[in-house]
């Protein structure tokens, strides 16, 4: 028993050390959410629900834009809730080490399945997968300790600096920079690069499309030129 | 400025539930089941296929100008493009993108 929980604690601290390393990942776009949310007229409490209540910062900046260009409510959810279903793909791949949780359990890992937890937590349960299933919660909520104070914190921050920032830094062009630092590591595949591609071109030649469908029309067609050159390229891909 | 304050909240609480339920769907709804390779070969480009498309009218038609194309921005998100699948790095991607925002804004008088 003191053993297993020996064990469970010092996976724990393992999974919070290989978390913090995401604090650099995480604290930089929190604030400038804070930032921009509150440059763009939502107040404290919305700004941290936001964060609170979504913890997913791309989809957060999509509905954020979509929101300042007065998109209707349909298009910013369809679009901003699309940028998120990669997150169905992670809870499909923890089924065989957290499917047997209680239901509890699986609703609080849920909530805070986000990316860094994702890629760390499969890492070490794909490269250890006998390891018993109170060590893979342990380690999943070290990594979580180590990076959603963060999150949470760092929008605050940057919420309550956003309102004393004058107009000019432009920072109205802190979103698009946040934009292009989530999306640079993602271009690892030539398939993900032409989707880059057929998207911005699809999305500028379409902006006229009213009601901002025209990127929802572009996204869905840069999805399928993605998918359609890796089944052509036979390119061996990782999520 | 958001045009409507009224939207916030309704897409506040409905990315929640939505988002939430994204989470858990296989992990707590739909179990281990095997999903079609055709559909996980389109889920990888999602992320992807709509990201770009958002951003780029941000950055060639900067509301902070009217629309009016702006070197400045232009440049700016270059260099983010640069480094960021250069460095991989998000604070330099960000330091350098605005960093050449103010640069080329100074240089400009």
């Amino acid at each position: 028993m003191t053993t297993s929980n020996n064990s469970m604690k010092s996976t724990f601290w393992r999974g919070f050390r290989n978390g913090l390393p995401f604090i650099l990942v995480v604290a930089p776009f929190g604030t400038l959410f804070g930032v921009a949310a509150t440059e763009a007229g939502m107040d404290i409490l919305q700004v941290m629900s936001f964060s609170v209540l979504v913890i997913a910062g791309a989809a957060q900046f999509s509905a954020l834009t979509l929101l300042i260009e007065d998109a209707p409510t349909v298009i910013i959810l369809l679009t901003s809730l699309a940028v998120n279903l990669r997150m169905a793909m992670y809870s499909a791949a923890l089924v065989p080490h957290f499917g047997k949780l209680r239901t509890r359990l699986k609703l609080l890992i849920s909530y805070f399945l986000v990316d860094q937890a994702y890629a760390m937590g499969i890492k070490e349960y794909d490269a250890n997968p006998e390891q018993p299933i109170e060590n893979k919660v342990a380690y999943f909520f070290g990594i979580m300790l180590a990076t959603a104070p963060f999150w949470y914190i760092s929008t605050y921050l940057g919420a309550a600096l956003g309102a004393s920032i004058p107009e000019a830094f432009s920072l109205d062009f802190a979103v698009p920079i946040c934009f292009i630092a989530l999306i640079a590591p993602m271009l690892r595949t030539i398939p993900h690069i032409i989707t880059a591609f057929v998207s911005v071109a699809l999305a500028l030649s379409l902006a006229w499309v009213p009601y901002s469908l025209g990127l929802i029309i572009a996204a869905i067609l840069a999805m399928m030129s993605g998918a359609y050159a890796e089944l052509k390229l036979g390119v061996e891909n990782d999520t | 400025m958001i045009p409507d304050p009224g939207k916030i909240w309704p897409v506040i609480i409905a990315m929640a539930v939505g988002t939430f339920f994204i989470r858990y769907s296989f992990l707590g709804l739909l179990g281990d089941r095997e999903l079609p390779a055709w559909f996980l070969r389109h889920l990888r480009y999602v992320g992807v296929a709509v990201l770009p498309g958002l951003i780029a009218p941000l950055i060639l038609w900067p509301q902070a100008t009217g629309g009016t194309p702006d070197l400045a921005r232009i440049l700016a998100a270059a260099v983010a493009v640069g480094i960021g699948i250069w460095k991989k790095s998000v604070i330099g991607t960000v330091v350098f993108g605005i960093g050449t925002l103010y640069l080329v804004q100074y240089l400009n008088g």
